[in-house]
């Protein structure tokens, strides 16, 4: 049985942001229904018990000194921006959001 | 002058060290090698020969006032593309890159140049390191310098073809699930992958951040060892490098001269599965016969959760790389649509066209095991399995000092044998992923040659910080065999 | 008759905190630069760069946490939230999920003089994102340097009853904050920011209504304006019989309406995991232990002290505020000025002056608390009477003087000196005989001589001296 259908790959493709011809829609569907089928051999391994290992390396978190460095100069922020004004990043017009102007703090929109 | 071909970089950092020869003179000769043979193998996206000749200059400078031109005085080296360098257009590969000129420095290349190093220019790789071939390069193909039909393997395929062509006397790379260690035994060259967190990763692109390890090519032993001690070392600017001590790499690899009387080697049977080429089995148990005349005791070991290793990496890599490529979005750097009427059609086109068909295939896979719903059935199953296959590296080692193995299953392959089956390529992986999802090190030599001519590479994996002992039994089977003395056919 | 609905509001405040760097990265988190002028290569998340946390950041979240009396985890994670924005240079947020770093506790305040204790589902901590500028022409401007500057977000539980309880509890958290001192709680600036979840329920029943999630009130006022007209329309669709839909509103404080955000056709996944460049921050008893100890008195300490000492609840309110009204407070009361006289003229005259009490605290604050406490001290002991101080507070505050300096200057003590008053009124008596006479038949005329004696003492004399002189000599 397939894992995973074409509508499916079609929306994961709107959460990652990524325009697919039809073509990759249907190469990427058999792609990823094979490689879901090769590590559906893990549900065999038992892990009740076992504590996720996130970090391959484990100590923990350091921390720096609240020390202001120089900041990129307003050049070299935007040197490599594809669309700029001024000195702001440019992208097509943003349907106000929360806030009107933010995202964090509040969710997007 | 010096032989360029074939020439290691301590005997050329030595020599730049001692005054025998200049810093300028070792850079013009590479710079001329890349010139005259790269086109054939395509190693370099870019050649910084203005830069290098600056840095072979300066090096000289210094030797002049009497100052310490540092531990790689004149040593030519090149960077794969992955590693951020201020001023130099830096893409992984990747057409969503194209024309990126970052402002900062990785701390690695950063270190390298302090020491002297010269670097020559940027090297060839796999998209966002995505693969084991250097075919998924946005730019061009790399050639295995040993058969031209051959790949390089990858994704650091650049740098292994470049040392192994001498176009470099040694490289940087980056090794998520072996792409430091298949290149590096499919071009006949050394390569290692140190502990996680040994070597930071700022400044050096993220494809899946917990499993990321840069690391050095070198054409023998000492050299690798010679750039590990200087790339290796804790960072302020990254949060998982290791405060810990760096080893005396280079003594370690010289120790192994000596023999390895009281060294256990442990051999898992997982290692050694149906599948594997026949020569390849062959060449790595030789070696294990000669590691054992050099003193060594053989032992046997076992890594039961071995089967689960590559579906485990995938689940992890895929997740992480999803992540790290969100930030590709046309708005700050890289490639942007030249159509985007709305927002959503900036972000979709932009990452459309921007990225090649591996990078894509991760990002939905790594998006689809993090869904909700999702998440604990695919990638804290993996992180839990990851916990697993680390303790069975830790099981072992209470029984023997490293780990041998073949680093490939297979020698170098043909274009486009593989590229058509994602599946398969990634079962490649099935004897470097472990030492990543475990973090510890692993490092990759010449132990042989097919009947058609193609390297064949050992792998020698040590417990975590455990870099000595690679470095030590490296430099044992080295020192008591000539593969790493092999040169790759050059066009006249 | 139409259903007796309860309401029911939970609270979600972003907290800017005052650090000089950013949460991850070294460039300045000071607000107002030049645009995009303070970034750096981590915060503009550029490829290969990686997070560093702040020191300070995490200190001050464990302070706001303790003020809140949660529980701090000794091990907490930090974790990705995904979503594509423009001002959100990673394409996924650094926050917290599962394991925050702050648990429980409470924001405690009082409505009506009423304590209320609203509970705390968590306190965590995370990174600011850049700010987008809408512009005209179809383009929109991106401005990072806002990228970055750390957060405590502070999750409350569905403890709220009202608008303006909702208004009250974001009003206490910013006092919280400012006394310690983490942060400025500007709503204005956006360096605090809240958004409601609103539903509605029969009163008496168990289970919640369908909610709404309320953004864009940047105000006291929008908090309890955009709470009190979402809770209208969702009682004027419920007696309808209607249904509400599950949605973000965002308040328009122009047209006074809460209006449904263009809904996304996807639903959000975040696919949050944990963040892979930073191990678990632990952080240690003896860490705990310090920081506990660096905790001011707090508003509610400060309120049961004054109470104690004998203040109304009200004054005891009012004060308490802000810190520095309360510091104030509390400097006039060491100099020696009496705790309820201290009040009066701090509440009446000193707050009455300023815009922002902080005011109050800055060094050049023209009435320094030793200077009120001298001149409640001389109404005090009778050498100004009400009227008088008052003057001279007014020229202390205008000309930075004094009161002891401006009440010999000008000679405005009062004469209690009796010899000199007796003979004013006897002055005054002689100048009035008509009335001197019809003084027994008539007290009300005491009024008149006290009036004419002030007169001829130029409003130096102590009327209550005056009184007994001139009940004296009249009777
Ligand atoms: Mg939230
Ligand atoms: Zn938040």
């Amino acid at each position: 049985m397939s894992r995973i259908t074409p509508e499916e790959v079609r929306e994961l493709a709107v959460l990652a942001r990524l325009a697919l011809s039809d073509q990759e829609v249907a190469r990427m569907t058999g792609d990823l229904d094979a490689i879901l089928d090769y590590v559906d051999a893990m549900r065999e391994l038992d892990t009740t018990g076992v504590e996720p290992m996130t970090h391959a390396v484990p100590f923990d978190c350091p921390l720096r000194a609240d020390q202001v460095a120089p900041s990129l100069s307003v050049e070299e922020a935007l040197r490599n921006a594809p669309r700029r004004e001024a000195s702001f990043f440019q992208v097509p017009r943003i349907v106000p959001g929360p806030g009107g102007a933010s995202s964090a703090g509040e969710d997007e929109p | 002058m010096i032989a360029a071909r074939g020439a290691s970089l301590v005997a050329i950092a030595d020599g730049v060290r001692a005054g025998t020869v200049g810093a300028r003179e070792v850079t013009e000769q590479f710079l001329d090698r890349v010139a005259r043979l790269d086109g054939g193998l395509g190693c370099f996206l870019k050649v910084d020969a203005e830069g290098a000749r600056r840095r072979a200059d300066a090096v000289d400078a210094a030797r002049k006032a009497g100052r310490d031109p540092g531990p790689l005085a004149g040593a030519p080296i090149g960077i794969k593309d992955i590693f951020c360098t201020r001023g130099i257009e830096t893409t992984c590969a990747s057409k969503i890159l194209r024309g990126f000129v970052p402002p900062y420095e990785s701390t690695v290349t950063a270190r390298l140049e302090a020491a002297g190093a010269v670097a020559l220019g940027k090297l060839n790789m796999d998209e966002f390191a995505m693969g084991s071939s250097t075919e998924n390069s946005s730019a061009k193909p790399t050639r295995n310098p040993w058969s031209p039909a051959h790949v390089p393997g990858g994704s650091s395929g650049g740098s292994a073809a470049a040392v192994a062509a001498s176009l470099c006397a040694g490289a940087t790379g980056t090794d998520t699930g072996g792409s430091i260690r298949q290149p590096a035994a499919l071009c006949g060259v050394v390569g290692m992958k140190p502990t996680y967190g040994r070597v930071s990763r700022y400044g050096v692109i993220a494809f899946a951040s917990s499993l990321d390890h840069p690391g050095p090519f070198g054409r023998t032993v000492e050299d690798a060892a010679a750039l590990l001690e200087v790339m290796a070392g804790v960072d302020p600017l990254d949060a998982t490098s290791i405060p810990a001590a760096v080893g005396g790499y280079r003594q370690a690899a010289r120790a192994g001269r000596e023999g390895l009387a009281g060294v256990r080697l442990g051999v898992p049977t997982e290692y050694f599965q149906p599948g594997m080429d026949a020569e390849v089995e062959g060449a790595v148990r030789a070696a294990l016969d000669e590691l054992g005349r050099a003193g060594a005791k053989i032992v046997p070991v076992s890594l039961p959760h071995t089967k689960y290793a590559i579906a485990t990496y995938y689940l992890i890599c895929t997740a992480e790389a999803s992540s790290n490529l969100a930030r590709y979005d046309g708005v700050r750097y890289g490639h942007r649509t030249a159509e985007a009427k709305s927002l959503e059609e900036l972000y979709t086109k932009t990452r459309g066209e921007g990225f090649g068909t591996e990078p894509k295939r991760r990002i939905m896979l790594g998006a689809y095991v993090l869904r909700a719903g999702y998440y604990e059935a695919y990638y804290g199953k993996a992180l839990r399995a990851r916990r697993k296959i680390a303790d069975d590296f830790a099981a072992a080692f209470s029984t023997c000092d490293a780990i041998v193995t073949p680093t490939s299953p297979v020698p170098a392959f043909k274009f486009g044998e593989r590229i058509g089956d994602p599946l398969q390529m990634y079962l490649a992986d099935i004897l470097t992923v472990a030492p990543n999802l475990a973090g510890i090190p692993a490092l990759s030599q010449p132990c042989g040659f097919t009947k058609s001519g193609l390297p064949i590479g050992l792998q020698i994996i040590g417990p975590a910080l455990g870099e000595e002992i690679c470095f030590r039994v490296g430099g044992a089977y080295e020192s008591r065999t000539d593969w790493h003395t092999r040169l790759a056919p050059e066009a006249a | 008759m139409a259903t007796d609905w309860e309401v029911v509001i939970g609270l979600e405040v972003h907290v800017q905190l005052a650090t000089r760097s950013k949460i991850f990265s070294w460039s300045s988190a000071a607000f107002g630069a030049e645009p995009n002028a303070s970034t750096d290569p981590v915060c503009l998340g550029m490829p290969g760069t990686l997070p560093v946390l702040n020191r300070s950041a995490v200190e001050s979240a464990v302070r706001l946490g303790m003020a809140a009396g949660c529980k701090i985890r000794t091990r907490c994670r930090f974790a990705r939230k995904h979503y594509f924005y423009p001002d959100l240079p990673k394409g996924f947020q650094i926050s917290q999920f599962d394991e925050p770093i702050c648990e429980g506790g409470a924001i405690k305040f009082r409505l009506k003089g009423e304590p209320r204790a609203i509970r705390l589902t968590r306190i965590h901590m995370e990174e600011d994102a850049g700010k987008n500028l809408h512009a005209a022409a179809g383009v929109s401007f991106v401005d990072y340097n806002r990228a970055g500057v750390p957060l405590c977000e502070i999750v409350s539980e569905p403890d709220v009853r009202s608008a303006e309880e909702a208004a009250e509890y974001v009003r206490a958290v910013r006092t919280l904050v400012r006394y310690l001192g983490i942060g400025d709680g500007n709503m204005e600036e956006g360096s605090l920011r809240c958004d409601a979840n609103v539903s509605l329920r029969p009163r008496g029943s168990e289970k919640y209504g369908t909610k709404t999630e309320i953004k864009n009130m940047n105000s006291f006022k929008n908090v309890r304006d955009a709470i009190e007209h979402e809770v209208k329309r969702q009682a004027t669709l419920l007696d309808r019989g209607e249904r509400i839909i599950q949605e973000t509103r965002l308040w328009d404080a122009a047209r006074g309406v809460t209006q449904a955000m263009r809904s996304k056709e996807q639903a959000h996944d975040y696919r949050y995991f944990p963040e892979p460049d930073l191990p678990p921050l632990v952080v240690t008893e003896l860490e705990q232990v310090a920081l506990r100890a660096s905790l001011p008195e707090l508003p509610e300490d400060r309120f049961a002290r004054y109470t104690s000492e004998g203040l109304s609840p009200q004054d005891a309110g009012v004060l308490v505020a802000d810190r520095e009204t309360a510091a104030y407070f509390d400097a006039a009361v060491a100099a020696g000025a009496p705790a309820k006289r201290a009040a009066n003229w701090l509440i009446n005259e000193l707050l009455a002056r300023v815009d922002d009490p902080r005011a109050l605290g800055e060094a050049n604050c023209p009435v320094p608390p030793t200077a009120l406490a001298e001149l409640v001290k001389l109404v005090e002991d009778g050498t100004l009477s009400g009227k008088l101080g008052k003057d001279v507070f007014g020229k202390m505050w205008s000309e930075r003087r004094a009161a002891k300096e401006i009440v010999a200057a000008e000679g405005l003590a009062q004469v209690s000196d009796g010899g000199a008053l007796e003979e004013a009124c006897k002055r005054v008596i002689a100048a009035h005989p008509g009335e001197a006479g019809r003084f027994k038949e008539n007290p009300k005329l005491m009024g008149f001589f006290v009036g004419a004696v002030m007169k001829e003492t130029g409003g130096k004399g102590n009327p209550k001296a005056v009184n007994e002189i001139l009940r004296r000599l009249l009777g």
